[in-house]
Formats: C-alpha cells, structure tokens, sequence
C-alpha cells in the first residue's frame, strides 16, 4: 500500500482516476477505496447497513462507474465522490426496499437525488447481465478451452505458446482447438442469451 | 474456404500478425465475399464482448480484492485514525491549556497570598531583639533568627549587622542574662546601662532550648554593684497577675505594663508565659517582674499578627538553667539574692531602682 502511495501523489484528481480506470489501471482502485470508501461506508452503516453491506454497495457502485467510463465516453458533469455517493444511496434505497426496511430510512429517502443517477444504474444492470452471460458461458466451457482462449485472445500468446503450454502435437493442431473451443464459447453464449 | 481456416485468418489479421500485402488481400477477401465479411464482423464483436467481460473481470476482482484488505484496515483503523488525528491535532491546545490553568492557579494563590499564610502559620514567631545599624525590622531577618536557635548555627554570616536586646543583673557580681537569640553568633558583647558607662562581656553558658544565655562582666571598670534589689520567683506565676518590663527598644529605658495572660507561650510551650505587655525588638531579655519586685520571667518573643500575645520565659527555667551550669565555667558561684527592696515601693520608686541594674545588650 505504501508503494502505491509513493507511486501515485496523495493529492488526485477526479480526471485522473477515471482516465486510470479507463486505461485498466488497476492501481487506481486503492485511491477509490480511500478517497470515497469512508464517507459512503458511514452513510450505509449509519442507516441499517452493515459493514459488508456498506463493501457491496460500495463495490456495485465502483462497478457502475466502470461501465460508464468503459461503455460510453464519460464526461463528468459532478465531483466524482458525489457521483459515488449518489449511485451508493440509490443502490441503497433500493436494497433496503427490498428488505422491507423503507421506513427507518427517512433521513436519506427524503431528500432530493442529488444526481439523477437511475439512468446509469440500469444501464450498468444491463451490462453487469450481459456480462453475466459471458461468464457463464466461460463456466460452462470448462477447461482447457477457458485458458486456452484467454491465453489467446487476452494475453495476446502465441499459437507455438500455447502448443507448448498445452502439449499439443503441432501449432494446426492447437489451432483446430482453439477453434473448436471459440465454437462452443459462441454456442454456448448464444444459447444463453435466447433463454433469457 | 473453409470456416475455420476463414477465422484463423480473422484472426491473424486482428491481431496484426500478418503482412500489410496479406492484410490488404484479407479486406478485399470481405469486401468481395458479404458473407465471410459478416461472420468477421460477429466474430469480432464476439472476441470485443469476450475481452471486455475478462477486462471487467478483472477489475471486479482487484476491487473486491481491495475491499476485502481495505474494509478490514478501514473498520480498525476508521475510528483509531480519527481518534488519534483528532488528538494530535489537539495536543497542543490541550497542552497551552493546561500550562494557562496551571499558572493561573498557583499564581492567583500566590498573589492571594496564600503560600505566604502557609509560611506564617509555622513562623509567626518573632523574636525580639533589634538590629541596631539597620533600623528596619525586617520580619524576614527575625525569621533568619528563629531558625538559627533551632539549628544553633553560628556562622558569622547570619550576623552581619549588630544587635540591640536588653540583659539584666543575676548577681551583683556582674552575671547578667539575656536571650541566647541575642548573643548567638556573637564576635563580641557589650553591655550599657543607663548612665551610658559601657562593660564587654563573655558568654558564660548558653542554652539554646529555653533561649537564655548567661554572660559576665569582664571589665575591670565594672564596680560590683550593690545587691541587686530583686529577687526571682522559684514558682509559677498566676495567670492575671499585674506585670511590667523595662527594656530597649530604643537607646532609652521604656516601661511597659501588662498582665500574665497564660501559662504556656507559643503554641503551648511550656517553658514561657504567654504576656500581655507592649513589646517591641530590642525588648528581648528584658525581665518581667511582679508587683512585688519579683523577676517572673524573661521577654523573648511575640507572635506577629496577633495583638498582645507576647512570650517571657519563666524565672523557673532560668533558675534550672543556672543549676546546670557547669563548675568550671563560673568565676565564683552564681548566688541569687533572696531579699527583695522593691516590695515596698510604688512602681515608680520600683523602676528608679531598677534601671540601674538592667542594660542594653549591643552584640557585634
């Protein structure tokens, strides 16, 4: 944690981390956690929330934001920490509805959103289902298909790598798997995606 | 072309691993056939949704990562940190406060006098003789006086200017007693009566304790005296009975009259009356007499602040003193007179006779 410090200066600008988020800098994500976490964290636990509630809503809201920057290009019309907040009391309100709790909530149900948020909120639900399908997919692809695909297309390996790392006779070999494996993914995927 | 071949192809070309040549023919390979052109394009929205989803993955997991090290951390070190920062940021006011309330106290009790009542409750005691070079009767220099009786120290240092007190004839061989907070520390004694013929004198015996000092007349001048006219009294004396002193507080004689107003002196000392006369530094060793001419006792103090409360050791504490002198130290014995020529007389025939017999004590 301190070489994060050191690495990035204590003193951080809203632009900075959603640009490092952007980028996939995951370094960024410990800044969140200090900078928003607390004043989030004590709205939550302070109106029923636990602590671990307080970390779930925290985490969905930081996801939201991903989405948002990820998705679409991200203009920030607020601070960022009042966006956070915004989208971690809304997620909250709801989750409490759910609990039936609503009306020992009054004193942050009562006031106006400060950001209208709702928008976001579904949009990041829509993205956190189709992705929830991609996963699934990937689970019920089963290994080494996983690996091999990832080692692949994300970690950008190449074939004669991944020939070697898998044991496969020649490169056309690993080739014919690794395509064989990306049909299932596709098969599987979309028949996920018709259910639903 | 088969599929497989087709998006082994797509592949490559995404990827950027083939030749800019190849990489043309692949586009133009699309652009001619609509159908492999779609499946590249699903092909590459499909491995867009794929990396995205890992991408995402990815930073789910970090984040949960980072909540799981940074919520246990927070939920410790919240409410410590606060604590904490909110007392270092405090500790210096709280300091400053502290140090203000501090002084204010002590230096409130210090201007109310309060350190000084305490003092005085313990030496209010002030011994009677008088600084002669000095007129000043500092009241911290009687203290000085106080403490040397008790620790009978005799630097010179804590004399260093004269003293004035009063002495009067044992005998009329020329014995005379004083305090021993007069003579104590002293370089020399002189004695002066009142017809200003001046006599040096040694101390013979001193004790500390009862605060007498018996000293002699060494000079040769000095005639022995007729007998003295006073006699002292073996008993105590009664409360209420009618005294008088004559002393030096100044270069004359003064008179001063009163009563026995207690049979101990300060703070129950039972070897001193408590007296009711006027008295005044200079006064120390002065007698006390009765009506009848008897010697009761011997002025040695007052206690400040309390009006009329002033101490005479009692002539019975001289007369056990003077029993304990040592054989060696007297030129003759110390041989009290026992007939008393002023029972007769009034006060002021009394006083004439007297004066002739009672001396200013001068210690250098």
């Amino acid at each position: 944690m301190s070489k994060i410090k050191h690495i990035l200066s204590t003193d951080i600008s809203d632009t900075e981390i959603i640009q490092g988020i952007a980028q996939g800098d995951n370094r960024y994500i410990n800044k969140i956690y200090k900078v928003f976490y607390p004043s989030i964290a004590h709205m939550i636990i302070s109106n029923n929330g636990t602590d671990d509630e307080a970390k779930d809503i925290f985490q969905e809201a930081v996801m939201v934001l991903y989405d948002k920057i990820t998705q679409q290009k991200f203009e920030l019309n607020s601070k960022l920490s009042t966006f956070l907040y915004a989208v971690s009391r809304r997620l909250w309100l709801k989750q409490l509805a759910r609990k039936g709790h609503s009306r020992n909530t009054s004193d942050i149900s009562d006031f106006e959103d400060i950001l209208h948020v709702e928008e976001d909120i579904q949009q990041h639900q829509e993205i956190e289902n189709k992705f929830d399908q991609m996963n699934e997919a990937m689970n019920q692809l089963g290994e080494p298909c996983q690996t091999l695909l990832k080692d692949f297309y994300i970690k950008n390996l190449s074939m004669r790598d991944i020939t070697d790392k898998f044991g496969y006779t020649n490169s056309d070999n690993a080739k014919t798997q690794k395509y064989k494996c990306l049909q299932r993914l596709k098969k599987i995927f979309f028949t996920i995606k018709i259910k639903e | 072309m088969q599929r497989h071949n087709f998006i082994e192809w797509a592949d490559q070309y995404l990827r950027g691993e083939l030749k800019p040549v190849d990489a043309e023919e692949f586009e133009d390979f699309c652009q001619s056939n609509a159908e492999y052109a779609q499946t590249f394009e699903e092909h590459k929205s499909f491995l867009h949704t794929f990396k995205i989803t890992e991408e995402r993955n990815l930073f789910k997991a970090a984040l949960m990562e980072e909540s799981n090290k940074v919520g246990s951390i927070n939920n410790q070190k919240d409410f410590g940190t606060k604590v904490v920062s909110f007392w270092s940021k405090l500790q210096i006011n709280t300091g400053v406060a502290a140090a203000v309330a501090f002084i204010s106290v002590f230096s409130t009790l210090w201007l109310t006098g309060y350190f000084t009542d305490v003092k005085k409750a313990t030496s209010d005691y002030s011994a009677l003789r008088r600084e002669m070079n000095s007129v000043k009767r500092n009241v911290s220099a009687q203290n000085k006086v106080i403490q040397n009786i008790n620790k009978n120290d005799n630097s010179p240092k804590e004399t260093p200017t004269h003293f004035g007190a009063t002495g009067f004839l044992l005998t009329k061989d020329g014995y005379v007693v004083t305090n021993y907070h007069v003579v104590n520390g002293a370089d020399s004694i002189q004695l002066q009566n009142q017809k200003g013929e001046a006599f040096r004198a040694e101390i013979i015996h001193s004790d500390s304790e009862k605060d007498l000092a018996i000293l002699r007349i060494t000079d040769s001048t000095f005639k022995t005296a007729k007998s003295v006219p006073y006699t002292f009294k073996k008993q105590l004396a009664d409360v209420g009975e009618d005294i008088y002193t004559i002393g030096f507080p100044r270069d004359e004689a003064v008179y001063g009259q009163g009563y026995l107003s207690s049979n101990t002196g300060y703070s129950g000392d039972t070897i001193a009356y408590q007296i009711s006369i006027p008295v005044n530094p200079g006064n120390s060793g002065g007698p006390v007499l009765d009506a009848q001419g008897n010697i009761v006792g011997i002025i040695s103090g007052k206690q400040k602040g309390i009006d009329g409360a002033a101490f005479a050791i009692k002539s019975k504490e001289l007369i056990e003193t003077l029993n304990r002198i040592p054989n060696e130290s007297l030129k003759g014995n110390i041989v009290l007179n026992n007939k008393n020529s002023l029972n007769k007389l009034s006060r002021t025939e009394q006083i004439k006779k007297l004066q002739d017999y009672i001396y200013i004590v001068k210690v250098y």
